[in-house]
């Protein structure tokens, strides 16, 4: 399976006024054809920043990124500002998780799938007119003709992210880069895009990356999922790998937080103590060192390097194997 | 200063412990739009947030409200709480009615507290967090050297040294910590009833859990009665005693927490239920339960409001509207399927059940 996207040692930092902010500190990340993988980790942990480097979203001013960054075979980071132009919309298409900041209010979406189209194919107003419609049906939005006429917020919640999927699809994309798209749903509605996004990727083919911070939307619609901490991905694997055996102990205690009878009434949560650490003083060793209950004196020297668990699996920690001792003697 | 947590001979607690904190009866409450209908002709359209909801909060316990986005929630809360006025209906707080000469406004919102979804928005920019827990109890009589003393305390039991932190402003805190902060101010002039409108919905997973361990203890330190809003219904079971379903401005159906979740009664609890990601990739959904959005509470359909989206849909459901029902086991529903002669067959909720089941 070709690469679609492949970020090596990816690293974002946010210059701010006396301090650098660390937001991604190297991000190793391969999206293959066709494979939707999901970005999960609490707010401030990188996921969205990651995300949005892949498209070269940040103000180029206050912003450095290294690494590497290749989309479709492209290095993105030497592109020029025409190239990039023509990659976003074409190659890389991306959904929000507010639809209605990011439609414009005064245009019927209909006119913004059609500025779309016609921005990046040669085509009649007529002519775009119909693949939007296309579209709309495609996305299955009831009445889609007099759909296309309505104004953003004449538009349910529902309703505007399939507009949203519409429009991130009027240019045929390889890829779809999905930022918390169902957050902000109703979970009846949540299950309906979740199933349509997987019905589309498999479909149009898409690759796609999903940032969420629910694991159970990362496990409704990802191959694999790859679990950020403090700027770096702590543990990859396939979906069933990841959620059936986590061994970081941050993705281990994430997941207790949410596996069935964790909550059990009249008990108390297991919580993990502590906050996130500050991304612009970010301590020498492993960032969840502070936090973890398995972490010794070297936790906090160096940080962690990733290790090969299974094929495709990996995980940074240096107390693997005696965190999976420890689980099995008691 | 009064002891914080000596709650068990309340002088405030007048019915005893089997008279309901809260009685709420036919409440309704419809914001009119503006533009619409004919000036002067008394016709106006508008939307039915709540409308003629009856339930009960009983003394000490959990009351967790589901529902999607648009059912009232909110709304009910805010008149709970009496930030808007209902059009019509009662609200009975332990046997005395809200806004009567026994009970006037300010007496009631002594005991009736709030914490909202957005920590950041409800506190004052420019007060120090002491300041803004120590404000109400101020304004309610209090000297403000004993405030600022109860605010201190206050600040310890919800986890935040108040050395450390009592001086500082809201943009100085995380959002969990700023969480903690309103519900120490919710907690400052020592309320019967705390109504959490989404109050860890905009936290992390740790952090939310966190907050969960902190209203546990809370509740059962100083005796109080949760109104527990959320639409993550993992919490909800969690936290909740009996949990209330809404759908377009109605309840459909109330129980304790295990009946609601193991043995929903109401098509749309159901579908709700279902709605939640399974965890297991395995096992992924493959039908969403419900297919598209909830219809406009301006018009509400008719009959059963749920009648356009319910898989058992029968033909009296869009003409009969169905009553809400309580069974001797306090599990209410409003589901024609339930009702003797209503013309709707129980097969289907026979069927209901045993899938179920």
């Amino acid at each position: 399976m070709a690469d679609m996207i492949s970020l090596r040692e990816l690293q974002v930092q946010f210059l701010a006024p006396r301090k650098v902010i660390r937001a991604v500190n190297g991000v190793n990340l391969r999206v293959g054809t066709g494979e939707v993988v999901a970005l999960i980790g609490e707010s401030g942990s990188g996921k969205s920043v990651t995300l949005r480097s892949i498209m070269r979203l940040h103000s180029e001013r206050s912003t450095r990124i290294s690494g590497t960054l290749e989309v479709d075979g492209k290095d993105v980071l030497a592109m020029s500002p025409r190239a990039l132009a023509t990659m976003r919309g074409n190659t890389v298409a991306m959904i929000f998780q507010e639809p209605l900041l990011a439609l414009d209010p005064v245009y019927t979406v209909g006119a913004q799938i059609i500025e779309a189209i016609r921005h990046h194919k040669k085509v009649s107003q007529q002519e775009a007119r119909k693949q939007a419609l296309a579209l709309f049906e495609k996305v299955r939005i009831p009445s889609p003709e007099r759909r296309l006429d309505a104004y953003p917020h004449e538009m349910s919640g529902g309703m505007r992210q399939r507009a949203m999927i519409a429009l991130a699809l009027s240019c045929n994309p390889k890829v779809l880069l999905a930022d918390e798209p169902t957050t902000a749903l109703d979970a009846t509605v949540q299950i309906q895009i979740l199933l349509l996004l997987r019905d589309l990727q498999k479909e149009l083919g898409l690759s796609i990356v999903f940032v969420t911070h629910d694991i159970g939307a990362a496990a409704e619609v990802a191959d694999r999922i790859a679990v950020m901490y403090a700027g770096k991905i702590i543990e990859q694997g396939s979906a069933a790998q990841l959620l059936t055996q986590p061994r970081h102990p941050y993705t281990q205690s994430l997941l207790k937080s949410r596996s069935h009878g964790a909550m059990q009434k009249g008990q108390r949560l297991e919580t993990i103590g502590g906050a996130p650490p500050d991304l612009s003083n970010l301590p020498p060793g492993c960032a969840f060192g502070e936090r973890c209950k398995y972490a010794t004196a070297a936790c906090h020297v160096t940080p962690p390097v990733e290790q090969e668990l299974a094929p495709g699996h990996v995980a940074s920690c240096f107390r693997l194997h005696d965190i999976a001792a420890l689980a099995t003697t008691g | 200063m009064m002891a914080l947590s000596d709650k068990q001979d309340d002088k405030r607690d007048i019915g005893g412990p089997r008279q309901p904190l809260l009685q709420v009866r036919n409440l309704l409450k419809h914001f009119p739009l503006k533009g619409q209908g004919l000036p002067f002709s008394g016709n106006k359209s508008a939307v039915r947030a709540v409308d003629g909801i009856n339930f009960d909060i009983l003394k000490g316990e959990t009351l967790g409200v589901v529902g999607e986005s648009g059912c009232g929630k909110s709304t009910t809360a805010r008149v709970l709480m009496q930030l808007i006025h209902q059009d019509s209906g009662e609200l009975v707080f332990d046997g005395e009615t809200v806004g009567s000469r026994a009970l006037p406004l300010r007496q009631f919102r002594r005991q009736t507290q709030m914490v909202f979804q957005d920590s950041y928005s409800s506190l004052n920019p420019r007060m120090t967090i002491e300041d803004s827990i120590a404000f109400a109890p101020i304004v309610h009589g209090l000297s403000s050297r004993t405030a600022i003393t109860r605010a201190r305390d206050l600040l310890a039991r919800v986890g935040l040294q108040p050395e450390r932190f009592a001086g500082r402003y809201p943009h100085e805190l995380s959002g969990g910590q700023r969480q903690r902060v309103n519900i120490a101010r919710a907690l400052a002039l020592e309320p019967r009833l705390v109504i959490l409108d989404e109050a860890v919905s905009a936290l992390d997973k740790s952090v939310e859990a966190q907050v969960l361990n902190l209203l546990l203890d809370l509740k059962q330190e100083f005796g109080l009665t949760y109104l527990f809003i959320s639409h993550d219904l993992n919490v909800v079971r969690f936290i909740s005693d009996r949990v209330l379903v809404m759908y377009l401005g109605q309840v459909v159906e109330i129980g304790s927490a295990d009946q609601v979740f193991d043995q929903p009664k109401h098509p749309y609890t159901r579908a709700l239920l279902q709605s939640m990601p399974s965890m297991d990739p395995l096992q992924r959904t493959e039908v969403a339960p419900l297919a598209g959005d909830p219809p406009n509470p301006i018009n509400p359909p008719s009959g059963c409001r749920f009648h356009t989206r319910c898989a058992y849909v029968q033909a009296p459901c869009s003409q009969q509207a169905p009553v809400f029902a309580s069974a001797a086991s306090g599990h209410g529903v409003a589901c024609l399927r339930y009702e003797a002669n209503s013309g709707v067959s129980q097969d289907a909720a026979a069927l209901l059940e045993t899938n179920h089941g």
